[in-house]
This record gives C-alpha cells, structure tokens and sequence, in this order.
C-alpha cells in the first residue's frame, strides 16, 4: 500500500514547485478553493474535537460494563448513543477512545518514519556518489521485503505496548520517504541557491539543514496526510488478527473488527466504528490529493 | 462525500436485513427438513429414507498439520484420523468404548496383561490383513524417541514405555508381543483403569509398515496413505480440502452408509457459518461466538449444543507475588467471578458455570464440590471482600494484577469480563495482556512475568486423572508452578491403584486438595457446538465430543420424490 | 538493452542476499518456537525434534545450511505442515494466488484507468468529486469489512454467488476478486487523474487542442500514454504484493493460497515457510520492478538506460 503514496507524491515532485514562502502562501490559498480539500479539513477539525472531548459527555466508562446492556442498539434511555457491544460496555465512548488511539498511532508512527526517511534520504542524496550508492542498496534490500512479514514480526516481539509497535512500523515504513527525498535532493543539490550558499562558506550540514530540509516541505507535508490513513489501516488489520491494542483500551480498528464480527446481531457495532473510520480516511486522502494539486501552480485551470 | 455515504447506505442496508431477521416473528428455517427416519430390526436405516447421494461435508477448524496418526495432535486432525484409522477399540455413537479393530480382550486378574483378538477380517485398504505385528510394530514407533511422536505419552502405562521414550532402551523393550497373527498383547506396568479408552486416541492406531518403508515422510499422501479405518484418503488439497472415500476392504464396509466425506479447513468461524447457511456443508465444526441469540431463534433445529470434556479456567502463577503464598488473595480472586454472568452473558452458549476443575459426566467419578459452590454470589463477594482485606489489600491499597491470555475474541471477552468484576467487587486494578500464542506459552512455561493467567484443558482420555496429572509437580504443562508433596503422592497411588473405587477415592482428594490450595480458577465447562444440518442422522451427543463419519447417514428431503409413507402403503 | 538487463539481474542477486539475511534473523528474533504446543512435549523428545530439523545448531549454521539449501532450489521441510515442503505448499498455493491476483489485477486497471482519467476530464467538476470519492471507498474501508458485506448481501442475502471456498469454479472467484481489486481501482484511478491532469496541460496538449483536435483524439492518440507512465511504476511493487495473496482475503473466503503464510508462517514460527513466501514476494519485487523499467523504456523514447552510466 505505500508504493501508491510514492506515486501519489512523486507526481507532486516531479513538477519542480518549490521555491520560497510565497509559494505556501500561495497554496493554502489554492487549497481554499478546493472544496473537497476543505470539506476534508473541516471533517479533520471536528473528529479531533469529538475524540478529544467526546468521552467526558457520555455517562459511561469505555472499560465498564453495563451487564443488563450488553449488545443493545443505540437508544437514549438507556444512555447508549451508540448501543454497547457485545460485554455491554458504551460504544460512543469506545468509539471516541478508539479514534484517540488510531490518531495518535497514525501520527506517530508518521513523524517517526518522516524523520528517519528525511535524514536518510537527504543524507544519500546529498553526498551522492558511493555512499549514495550503498544507502539505496540497503533501502533497496529491505524494500523487497514483505512489510506484513516486518510488521508481523514486531508485533510478535513488541506485543505488549502498542506505541511501542508503531514507532517501529514507522521505523520500517520510511523507505519510500527517503526515495522521494534522496531523489529530490539529488536535484536540489545542484540548483543555484545551494551553490550561492556554498559560495558563501556555508558548512554542508548547513546547507543540508537550511537550504534542502526546508525545500522538502511540501513533498513532506503530502506524504504526512497520505501516510497517516495508511497507518491507521495497518493498524486495523492487525486488529483483525487480533494483534491490535490491549484492552480496555481499543481503536477504531479493532472496533471495525469486532463490529465485523456481528454484522448482522448488532449492525450498530460495525456502524459507528466504521463511519468513523472511513470518514477519517476519506478526509486524510482528500486533503492529500488537495494539497499535491495546491502546491503545484500547473493545476490552475 | 459520497462515497461515505454509499459506505453508509452498504452498512444500513445490511442492518435493515439485520433487524429483519433478528425481529420478534421467529423466521421460518432456510434449512432443508428430513422426512422421518424408518429403521429396520438392528436399528438401521431403512433404504428408503436415505438420500440418493451419501456425501458428507464437514467443517474442521484449521488445516491438520499431518494426517500421520503418531505425530498428529489436535482435535481436526483427530476428526480425520478416527475415519481414516481405527484402534484396537473405537467409539460407539453416544461415546461408549466398543470394539474396533480388536473384536473382543482378556484383561487378566491383576488389571496388567491385555490380549486383545483382532478382527480376523480386518483389511488395510489395500486389502492387506491388519495384523498384530503391525500394532507392535506401530507401537514401537509411537515410543521410539527418533519418531518424535507428540502425544508418545499416551502409551506411557505400557511396560518400558517411559525408558524407550527416553532411549535408555531400544523400541523393541516395549511391553508389546503379537502371540499370532490374530492375538496382540500388552503389558501394562498399573492397572490403569482407563486404557481401553487410550486405545480411540489417534496415536494408538497403527500404520502400514510397507508403504511407511516405501514412501517414507510422504506416506500420507493420496495414493500412497494406506489406511485400516473405514475411509481412505483419496484428495488433499492443502488448506483448501480434504476427502476420504469409503474403504471397500473395511471389516464392516457393508454398514458404512457414508460414501465420501469431505473435510474442509475453517482459519474463521463466520466463514464457516456462511458457508453452512449457503449450504455448503452439513456439520461444523463450531459457530461464531456472539451469535447464539440469533441461532437460536432462526436456526434452532440446526443448533446443536452439548456438555463436553474440558474446563475454562484460569491459573495462578504460584511461584511469584502477589500470588506467592497468599491463599487468602487467590480465593477473594475466585470467589468474586460471577459465573452465572460470565456464562449467560460472555460466553453464553449453554456454558455450565462450575468451581470444579474437572467436568461432570464421567461414569466413575463424581466432582468434590466446594462450599462456597452453594453459597449466593452475595455471599462469595462478601467473602471474598473479607478475605481480601485479610490479605493485606484494600481500597486506598488495591491490588495491581496482570492478566495475560492468548489472542482469541472469546479469551478477550472473558479477560475483560474478569477484570470489570474484580474492579466491581474487589477494587483490583487489572492490566489485561493478550500475547500471541506462542509466546504466551513461553511466558506461562517459564513462570517468570506470569501473574493469572488462562489456561483450560480438554481431557484427553476419558478419566479424572487427564486433568489431575497436569499438576503434577515434575508435569510439563503445570505452569502454576504447583509443587505439593502430598498431591505428587497421591497421583501416584492413584497411577497404582486396582480398586475402581479406592482408586476414585484418591482422585477426588486429589481433586479436593487442589481446589483448597486454590491453583486454579475454574470459570465453565465448555461445550461443543455446531450446527448440523438436520438430515444428517446416526450421531449423538457425547462429552468427548467424537464423531465418527462411519456411523452416520444422510435422511432424505421432506419435499423431494416420493413420501415414504405412500411408498410404504405400495 | 541486453546488457543493462544482465547488469540488473547481477545487482538483483546482492538485493536478494540482504533481504534473506535480514529475514532470516528477524524471524529468529521471535519468541517461541515451532513445536511449541499447548501440550507440553517431552523434554527428549523436543530435543529429538530440534536435531530432526537441525534446531540445535549454533544459529550461524544454521543460516549457512540454509543458504546452501536454497541455493539449490530447495526451501526445506515446513516445520508446521509436518507432511509437505515448502516447495510442495507454494507450488500448491501460488497458481491460487496468482490467479486471483492476476484477475484483481486486470479488473482494477480496466475500472480503475477509465475513471481515473474521465475525473482528471472533469477535474474539481462534480463528476471528479464523485467517481474519486467512490473510487476511496475501496481505500476507506477496511476489507475485513467488505469481504463480510459481500458474502451477507451477494452469498446469504440474494444467493447469487458462493460464500467462499476454493473448487476452481469461476463463480468462487468474484467475491474474493472483487475485494482485492477494490482498493487497487482506488489507488490506480487516483494516480491516472494525478498525472493525466499534469499531461492535459502540458504543451503538446494544449498545441493539440488549439488545432482542434476532438478530446476524444487527445486522450488516446496522446495523452493516454505518458499518462500511464505512474501507473505502470506503482504496478511494479502492487503487483508483487497482489500475486502473493491477502490473508484477509483467504481467510474470509477460505482461499488456499500463500498470502496466509506470510502471517500463519511468522506466527506458527515455521521458519522455513515464511522464508519460503519472503523470498518468493522479493523476487517478485526485483522482477516487477526491472519489468517497469523496460516498459518504461518503451512507452517513453525519451530513456534509453544502456546510455545511462548508473
């Protein structure tokens, strides 16, 4: 599944877009007039605020059971919202506690493989030549390797703590960063600011952390919605295989999961889990999409 | 936005059909009905009730991982083996120990010299005759160390048995002779009550010895599998399906109406179950947790639910804090699970609540139960209140536990089910820990992180003592660490014991000692359940819960060709 | 041409070489083993067990051994399918999972193109909004979760298809098809509007269409084809991973093909299976992705990689 986001951004990369502040400026102003990209944002804003604050306006507890309510519908007399699942215990508190978990498990396991894949790739594409050479065969190496096969692994190894796993799936997952960073370094490297810098006696850590980091921005930013959505699937499935995060904590995932498994018994239980998720997946790849097309000026009809 | 819209649109229309079926009106079973079952002077079906094509489709949990009967473990490769195989004895449909491939046995006066007298028209299905030579033959290699046999110990009562096992002598020591060709004798070194029902499990069955010689590990392939049971196998796609056909060279091929059963493998529960509602097969091997209600109501006839030979419960790791020593915790622990809530309500499939650890239905043995089993839950949580403060924990000092179990959706219910109630009446802190399964079983083995932890057996013969020798304290599998002089000291009289009632005795002492010591925290019997399409007749419930395709038959249709009854006013 | 191709495949055997190392001793990291069982065996027979399958060697010959054992083709005994090899499981398992794969595959770009680039046409028009929004449904729903909507609305629900199984019956195959094939429509149509849209406003486009050439013209005879080069490069490591099999997928339909080995074998700890499949899906890598770069070379005449001095 991350070969797709290579692509997706690659695109963004291949027409050569960054150049200065103005430049940002000018695309949160494109992204504003994207409707999708902004129906995104909105949908985006709002699932922070409920997850955040949705757990303190329910009753019930996300770890209590309420024994003569087990697997009930949504109703309000009984205080469920949501209905409860199978052990009777409130499903929009789960719900909300879950989309914390699947937010904080994207984000972080992102921002670990964004600064693993950033360095790496502006590192090797930076010095270029040998060591280039020998850091892309290594990325190439672990790149044929099947990600469930790693994941699987850690999950195994790691079990007990879920944050734990997904800075290693960001550990893992940073391959396709450092390609797009290497390669857009590659080309940055010989553009004329950086050799005005050079000129001027600017140290190559320097230039590296001044001029090429802060050029990569928009590809980074791309990567990180697209990334994020990508995460929250992988945890799902290793919900599915029963792998996910301990209880009583829970995520969307593992909800969907369960819900899944009651389809027909308590539809509900599959619901809001699962409209949960796929809106938040939807928002996360429209305001992808929305911001590759907004840092590209050619987009302009 | 529309997508999740039509995402919305998919999940409500499921939920209409959802609520559709699961309304107040009980709906009409989809299941085809049989007509009534006729049956001639020995109880057999008559012809004319059966259904023109006598193949069986059964569901079987995961892939076996052999159909070699030495090294095979686990119950779906059992389920195959008992129709590809037969042992000395073999079960009769309601469970009861008959003769199998041996017609009748001596047992002699001290309970340790069996001789059994084969059929003399026992075939392979290569039409070989099954001789005693091949049962001494396979019997040498169960024990030999180089066979790597997993359940070798099931031979463990037979003289020299436990020193071949551990190659201190050579296979031929074992205490097995062929007196002829027909006779086939084992020396036993206890009278051990229980060993005509040892001889139904898959690794007392014999092999053929020529095609083991020929086709070496590939000797279970179609083809090359020479079998003695009343199947043979004559397709294995892995993972996809297994299928025997009726063995012609059977002894008692004439009365195995089955003509080819057809196992396939299930990795999930829910696709088994789609698979039995679209029709695919007639008999699963379990139903989905979590859907009893809407069974019961809709697929009643089908549902088939009965006690079986195994206990869920959980273990206390004896060997390190909190429960170290500490008798007064491990009871207020125990006596505050709900079991009537955990049954009806977790797992609630006719689960019968218990405090025992070993199951009830035994013909010889009658479960101690302990006092508190007829107290009110009232009463046990005010007991284990008491009990718990006595142990040095209260409210402003609760106690901290970890309660680890193997990654399953039913595990998780009932893991989360304890914990709420310990929180609820004791104020304990739980931290819940799923691990995979094999790691979990390392961390139980080794006895070092495990705090409580799930455990549960299914026995493996029909006797108390496939549960009481688990807490041996030399057994491999006591990961409670259980270490009590005087219980090693009475599985050991009881090992030895003749008298079918002294010998009960000891073990419900055992028993009794064992619940007092609080080892274990019993939660339910499990049951066995599936759903079996209703024409298929000739089995019956029974607690180890084998079922042998060889005594089962295919009724007709109701609606299809001629009622029997007119056919019978002809 | 030729002689790039040599060169690709002498670097491939490096790749190849990292990526087994790397597998082998990361399985090995796992705890447990693969005869552990919820039936304690006998301390001599597990020993027993362990010189059966050469477990009892320090771990660095056993890499060794099994170096020298692949290099000739064979990947050993499964340590969990007592009665098969690996060869024998994969040889059963691969035509099942390169058949689905291969129709997933044909349905995903032949659904997946056409709507990808009628959106890139209608771009930030209702049409686009909707067929891409469509589209992510494949990518927004788990398909843990469609698979079981599939089966209760097409197998229970309306009886139309089978719920599953694997009897090499066409009818068996649309289901578990069309799940695979639902977030690769979605990935595909994606990136075809991503770079049909940077194609259409091109030059060489916009000289088409000030001539007046009809759209429809535009779109086969120019801009279908650079278009279509992002496909082709996400299609080198997506089909790799469709062809090698979806657990979800074969457990819900109860499919035997090897995409379960990648987990059952990790979490059976049959080490010489999961090998087996790791292996297996890097060659597929290596392959696919020399395969994208001659069609690259061939779709755009502006690459000639015997020029190039990497």
């Amino acid at each position: 599944m991350t070969e797709a986001t290579r692509d997706a951004f690659s695109q963004a990369l291949d027409r050569r877009t960054i150049r200065g502040r103005s430049l940002y400026v000018d695309a949160w102003h494109r992204l504003l007039k994207n409707k999708a990209a902004v129906a995104a944002l909105i949908v985006l804003a709002t699932m922070i605020v409920l997850v955040g604050v949705g757990p303190m306006l329910s009753d019930w507890d996300h770890e209590i059971p309420d024994w003569d309510h087990y697997s009930t519908p949504p109703s309000l007399e009984t205080g469920h919202l949501f209905g409860t699942d199978a052990l009777g215990r409130d499903l929009f508190v789960r719900t909300m506690i879950g989309g914390r978990i699947s937010l904080l498990v994207g984000l972080v396991a992102t921002l670990v493989s964004l600064v693993i894949g950033v360095s790496y790739g502006a590192v090797a594409g930076f010095f270029g030549g040998r060591v280039d050479n020998i850091m892309m065969r290594f990325v190439d190496g672990i790149y044929a390797m099947p990600f469930m096969f790693f994941v699987i692994v850690l999950m195994v190894v790691f079990g007990r703590n879920i944050f734990l796993i997904f800075v290693a799936i960001g550990a893992v997952n940073w391959l396709d960063m450092a390609r797009i960073v290497r390669g857009q370094t590659l080309s940055l490297k010989n553009k004329d600011f950086v050799e005005a810098a050079r000129a001027c006696g600017g140290t190559e850590m320097q230039i590296i952390r001044r001029h090429i980091i802060p050029n990569l921005l928009g590809v980074v930013i791309v990567y990180v919605t697209l990334t994020i959505p990508q995460v929250i699937l992988v945890e799902s499935f290793l919900s599915f295989l029963g792998l996910g995060v301990q209880e009583p904590l829970t995520s969307w995932g593992a909800l969907v999961n369960e819900g899944a498994q009651e389809l027909e018994t308590a539809p509900w239980s599959l619901l809001f889990p699962a409209s949960f998720l796929a809106a938040t997946l939807f928002a996360f790849n429209f305001l992808g999409d929305g911001l590759r097309d907004a840092l590209d000026p050619k987009d302009r009809p | 936005m529309r997508g999740w819209l039509v995402s919305v649109l998919l999940v409500l229309l499921v939920a209409c059909n959802g609520d559709r079926q699961g309304s107040e009106e009980p709906a009409p079973s989809r299941l085809a009905q049989p007509v009534a079952l006729e049956t001639d002077e020995h109880g057999r079906p008559l012809p004319r009730v059966l259904a023109e094509t006598q193949v069986l489709y059964r569901g079987n949990a995961e892939e076996p991982q052999t159909l070699d009967p030495h090294l095979a473990e686990g119950v779906p490769s059992a389920n195959i083996l008992r129709d590809l195989f037969e042992g000395l004895t073999t079960t009769a449909p309601g469970g009861r120990i008959v003769g199998g491939a041996a017609v009748h046995w001596d047992i002699s006066r001290d309970g340790l010299t069996y001789t059994f007298y084969l059929d003399p028209d026992g075939r392979w299905s290569n039409g070989d005759p099954v001789t005693a030579q091949d049962f001494v033959w396979s019997w040498r290699r169960v024990v030999d160390p180089q066979t790597g046999a997993a359940y070798g110990r099931m031979l463990a009562p037979v003289v020299n048995a436990g020193e071949v096992f551990a190659g201190r002598l050579p296979p031929e020591e074992l205490g097995v002779t062929a007196l002829n060709p027909t006779t086939f004798q084992v020396r036993l070194d206890d009278p051990t009550s229980y060993f005509l029902g040892l001889l139904t499990h898959p690794t007392t069955f014999p092999v053929h010895r020529e095609s083991l010689e020929v086709h070496g590990s590939a000797h279970v392939r179609p083809g090359n599998l020479v079998s003695n049971g009343a199947y043979q196998l004559t397709d294995w796609q892995v993972r996809s399906r297994i299928e025997l056909t009726k063995n012609p060279h059977f002894r008692i091929a004439d009365q195995v109406i089955i003509e080819r059963v057809v196992f396939y493998p299930f990795e999930d529960e829910n696709t088994e179950f789609n698979r039995f509602r679209a029709g695919d097969l007639h008999w699963t091997y379990q139903v989905p947790s979590g859907q009893f209600r809407w069974l019961e109501r809709n697929m009643s006839d089908a549902l088939m639910v009965a006690p079986w030979f195994g206990t869920y419960f959980f273990s206390f790791n004896l060997t390190r804090e909190p429960f170290r020593d500490n008798l007064e915790l491990r009871r207020a622990l125990n006596l505050a699970i709900d079991r009537e809530i955990m049954t009806e309500r977790v797992s609630r499939f006719g689960e019968i609540p218990t405090f025992n650890l070993i199951p009830p239905g035994l013909p010889d043995y009658e479960p101690p139960e302990p006092d508190y089993a007829s107290w009110t839950q009232e009463e046990r949580e005010a007991e284990a209140r008491r009990l718990y403060l006595q142990a040095g924990y209260s409210e402003s000092e609760p106690l901290t536990v970890e309660l680890r179990y193997n990654t399953s959706e039913n595990h998780r219910k009932i893991a989360v089910a304890m914990a709420a109630m310990w929180k609820d009446v004791l104020g304990v802190r739980t931290r819940m820990v799923n691990e995979e399964f094999r790691v979990f079983l390392q961390n139980r083995a080794q006895r070092r992180v495990t705090q409580v932890f799930r455990a549960g057996w299914i026995g493996d013969y029909q006797d108390a003592f496939t549960f009481l020798e688990l807490f041996h304290s030399e057994h491999g599998r006591n990961d409670a660490g259980y270490d009590n002089p005087r219980y090693d000291r009475l599985l050991e009289q009881i090992a030895s014991e003749r008298i079918p009632s002294r010998r009960r005795n000891l073990m419900v002492e055992a028993e009794r000692i064992l619940l007092a010591d609080q080892v274990v925290l019993p939660v339910f019997i499990y049951v066995s359940k599936r759903l079996v399409d209703p024409r298929l007749k000739g089995w019956e419930e029974n607690i180890m819960d084998q079922h042998l395709t060889r005594h089962m038959f295919l009724l007709r249709e109701r609606s299809a060709g001629v009622s029997p009854r007119e056919d019978a006013s002809e | 041409m030729l002689k790039y191709s040599l060169k690709r495949l002498a670097s491939a055997i490096p790749t190849l070489f990292l990526l087994i190392t790397f597998a082998f001793f990361m399985i090995r990291i796992a705890p447990g083993g693969p005869f552990d069982s919820e039936r304690a065996l006998p301390p001599e027979i597990e020993a027993n067990l362990a010189a059966k399958y050469h477990l009892d060697e320090h771990l660095v010959i056993q890499y060794g051994r099994y170096l020298w054992n692949i290099a000739r083709l064979d990947f050993g005994p499964s340590f969990h399918y007592l009665d098969w090899s690996v060869n024998d499981l994969i040889l059963q398992g691969a035509p099942v999972s390169f058949t689905l794969g291969l129709l997933a595959l044909a349905l995903a770009l032949a659904i997946g193109i056409p709507i990808g680039a009628w959106a890139a046409f209608r771009q930030n028009r209702a049409a686009d909004y909707s067929v891409m929004s469509l589209a992510m449904v494949g990518i927004s729903i788990p398909n843990f979760v469609m698979a079981p909507l599939l089966i209760l609305l097409f197998a229970i629900t309306l009886g139309w298809l089978p719920a599953g199984g694997w009897e090499f019956s066409p009818a068996r195959m649309v289901l578990p098809v069309i799940t695979l094939a639902l977030p690769m429509i979605a990935y595909i149509a994606r990136i075809t509007r991503g770079s049909m849209i940077e194609v259409l406003h091109a030059s060489f486009i916009r000289t088409a269409r000030a001539k007046g050439m009809p759209s429809r013209n535009i779109l086969f005879s120019h801009a279908l084809k650079p278009a279509l080069l992002p496909v082709i490069s996400y299609l080198g490591p997506a089909a790799a991973a469709i062809l090698t099999g979806s657990v979800v997928v074969e457990r819900i339909f109860t499919i035997p093909g090897i995409g379960s080995y990648f987990v059952q074998g990790a979490l059976n700890r049959d080490y010489t299976l999961v090998m087996g499949v790791v292996i297996l899906y890097g060659m597929l890598i290596i392959l696919f992705n020399f395969l994208v770069d001659l069609v690259y070379a061939w779709l755009d005449p502006r690459i000639r990689y015997d020029e190039q001095e990497a």
